[in-house]
């Protein structure tokens, strides 16, 4: 039971994974993307890690898409023009795709490859407080500075942009 | 000590961001000043017995993080490098680049990728290690992209869509080894791995590891993104990817990682000569093909990265040794190259090889410059790339590959033909009518190839007296 639960919520994680990319519409696949991360949540939780699961619930499928929302609220919607010839043979050259994965999938499947991947274990009981202020202080500074990169991104590529048009 | 290279790049742009009036003008300098303490600071650490400055009980931030870091003969080499690339580029930068607003992005981009590059050539963790990878690469991104131009923001959406499927690769192998070892910690990885933890999943990590920084690295075949990106970037933007962006981001992560954490492990040296032998062979040829200054230098970047690749193959030993020290020459002479084609490019208004012809007349200093690149570029003796080249060829007689030193020695002749051709194509034969009016370009990028033609002659012609016990700790320096 348990096993068949984690393999509906992988499809449906594959489903919106898939929505996120192929959606012609960035508002929807910002959408898309909060709802893998949702359901990747759901996944984190199951594994034995409530603390990364809160993580990527608040952090992956609430601040990131709210994040993307106000980015694409600084661009051009698309003219008609442009949405037809975004939607003429867009998905064409990516066809092939879902054959390579199938293939390699089978493929791997036939090498019967010796994967002892040991098992996850459980997160253990660590202080929030001790893992992010003292175990892991480099990369929370680290995140500051890629936010503050993405930041000064945003600021330059699309709100000059606005600025100058 | 060392952690104030993290964070004194971040309070500079904070600062320099406040909305103070006049702090912005500030900006450069306060750039330039972090990266000439930088470079004073790596020489000082590299000469002082024992890297003193090194250590957490030395850390002046120490009592109120607690840091991961470490500090070896190899990662004072990088810093150094990283403190050369950044004032070089800042002063071709302040020349090349007019706007104010657009030099004051360009100015804060640099130094968030200055905190990201010293952060991964500081940090002792594999996860740290990823974390600062990702500043460095989304700060490139926008360093590329930031004028919008056309070509450029392409350029710019291929290296992020590529970097960012190097950046899955590696993540997933990370989780692997955190699997395997049970921690993320260097010395807890190397320790789980010595002890046989592992098996499959180690080697799938390490596959995944080397396809990742290869790509981060633009060797092939994973080479797609780069020439685009050198050639349509910023001019001083090139520089500051080609003199060290890609050696920090791929090569340096790639010794760190596969050869210090895995080892030196027969089926390792095998893929890094096979990468690196086509790397070599195949960006020398491209680069003889290319009409484009900047695409040329692009090709031979490859073609040179192989060669570190070479080195690293041979494990511990002189082979080892040519490729750190290839690393800070490659640095050297091909930021030099960009200088100079910055500077041709600025003045002409063209890098079409085709347009160009006799500026060696109207730009001396440029052209005298990028002659000593160019011959220290193909191992020319007693230029500093010689005796990184002579190391890496004796590192792998010894090592027994006798057929790839061959096939170097051969390279390095195709590399003295193109770069050649750069000085026959721009800066010999007669001037253009059309470039009569050329003049020499400024003082920034005058200062920067003179800077860097000065420590390609210097060091070579040093070379020969540097201490044994030098040389030594760079070549054994995986063998802990």
């Amino acid at each position: 039971m348990s096993h068949d639960l984690n393999l509906v919520l992988l499809i449906i994680l594959l489903f919106a994974a898939l929505w996120t990319v192929l959606s012609r519409s960035l508002i929807r696949a910002a959408m898309g993307l909060a709802l893998s991360s949702a359901v990747l949540a759901i996944i984190i939780f199951r594994l034995g890690s409530p603390l990364a699961a809160v993580c990527e619930l608040s952090v992956c499928a609430g601040l990131i898409p709210v994040l993307f929302v106000s980015t694409i609220s600084l661009t051009h919607p698309r003219t008609q023009a442009e949405k037809l010839e975004h939607r003429r043979g867009r998905l064409k050259r990516f066809i092939f795709l879902p054959f390579v994965a199938l293939g390699i999938g089978l493929f791997l499947s036939l090498l019967k490859l010796p994967i002892n991947i040991p098992a996850a274990v459980a997160e253990r009981t660590y202080d929030v407080r001790e893992v992010i202020w003292n175990a892991r202080s480099l990369d929370l500074i680290g995140q500051v500075i890629i936010i503050l990169a993405g930041v000064f991104g945003v600021v330059i590529l699309l709100k000059e942009t606005q600025k100058n048009d | 000590m060392f952690s104030l290279l993290i964070f004194i790049p971040l309070f500079i742009v904070m600062l320099v961001n406040m909305p103070f009036g006049g702090i912005r003008k500030a900006a450069f300098g306060l750039a330039l000043t972090i990266a000439v303490a930088q470079i004073g600071f790596a020489l000082f650490a590299f000469c002082a017995p024992g890297n003193p400055l090194a250590g957490g009980h030395n850390d002046i931030l120490g009592n109120f993080f607690i840091f991961n870091i470490g500090v070896d003969n190899l990662t004072l080499v990088l810093l150094f490098c990283i403190g050369l690339t950044l004032l070089v580029t800042l002063l071709s930068g302040r020349e090349t680049i007019i706007d104010p607003r657009q030099q004051f992005n360009f100015v804060n981009l640099l130094v968030i990728a200055l905190a990201g590059l010293n952060g991964i050539v500081l940090v002792q963790d594999i996860f740290s290690l990823y974390v600062f990878l990702e500043i460095a690469a989304v700060a490139s991104y926008i360093l590329i992209t930031f004028q919008k131009r056309l070509p450029a923001l392409e350029a710019g959406f291929k290296y992020l869509i590529l970097s960012a499927a190097a950046s899955v690769l590696m993540l997933s192998a990370v989780a692997l080894l955190l699997l395997v070892a049970g921690d993320t910690s260097f010395p807890a990885i190397k320790v789980a791995l010595k002890n046989g933890a592992g098996g499959f999943p180690v080697k799938f990590a390490l596959g995944l590891f080397v396809c990742g920084f290869a790509i981060k690295g633009g060797l092939i075949p994973f080479h797609g993104w780069l020439p685009d990106a050198y050639t349509e970037a910023p001019a001083p933007v090139s520089i500051f990817l080609a003199g060290i962006v890609t050696k920090t981001l791929g090569l340096y992560t790639l010794i760190r990682v596969v050869s210090y954490l895995f080892g030196p492990a027969a089926y390792i040296s095998q893929i890094l000569l096979v990468v690196g032998t086509l790397s070599v062979v195949f960006g020398a040829w491209m680069a003889l093909t290319q009409n484009d200054f900047k695409r040329m230098l692009a090709y031979s970047s490859i073609s040179q990265v192989g060669y570190i690749m070479l080195g690293l193959s041979c494990g511990p030993g002189w082979g080892l040794a040519g490729a750190i020290l290839h690393i800070f020459n490659h640095t050297v002479f091909k930021s030099l190259l960009f200088v100079n084609a910055a500077a041709v490019e600025t003045k002409t208004g063209t890098r079409d090889m085709d347009q160009l012809a006799g500026l060696s007349d109207r730009m001396p200093v440029t052209s005298f410059t990028s002659i000593i690149a160019s011959l220290s570029a193909a191992g020319v003796p007693p230029l500093a790339g010689f005796w990184s080249k002579l190391l890496i060829i004796i590192g792998l007689w010894q090592a027994g590959f006798k057929i790839f030193a061959v096939i170097a020695i051969l390279a390095s002749i195709i590399t003295l033909g193109y770069l050649l051709s750069i000085q026959r194509r721009v800066f010999w034969g007669k001037l253009r009518a059309e470039l009569a009016n050329v003049k020499e370009a400024g003082g920034g990028l005058m200062f920067s190839a003179v800077l860097l033609a000065a420590i390609a002659v210097g060091f070579g012609l040093a070379f020969p007296f540097l201490p044994t016990a030098l040389l030594n700790s760079l070549s054994s320096l995986l063998g802990g």
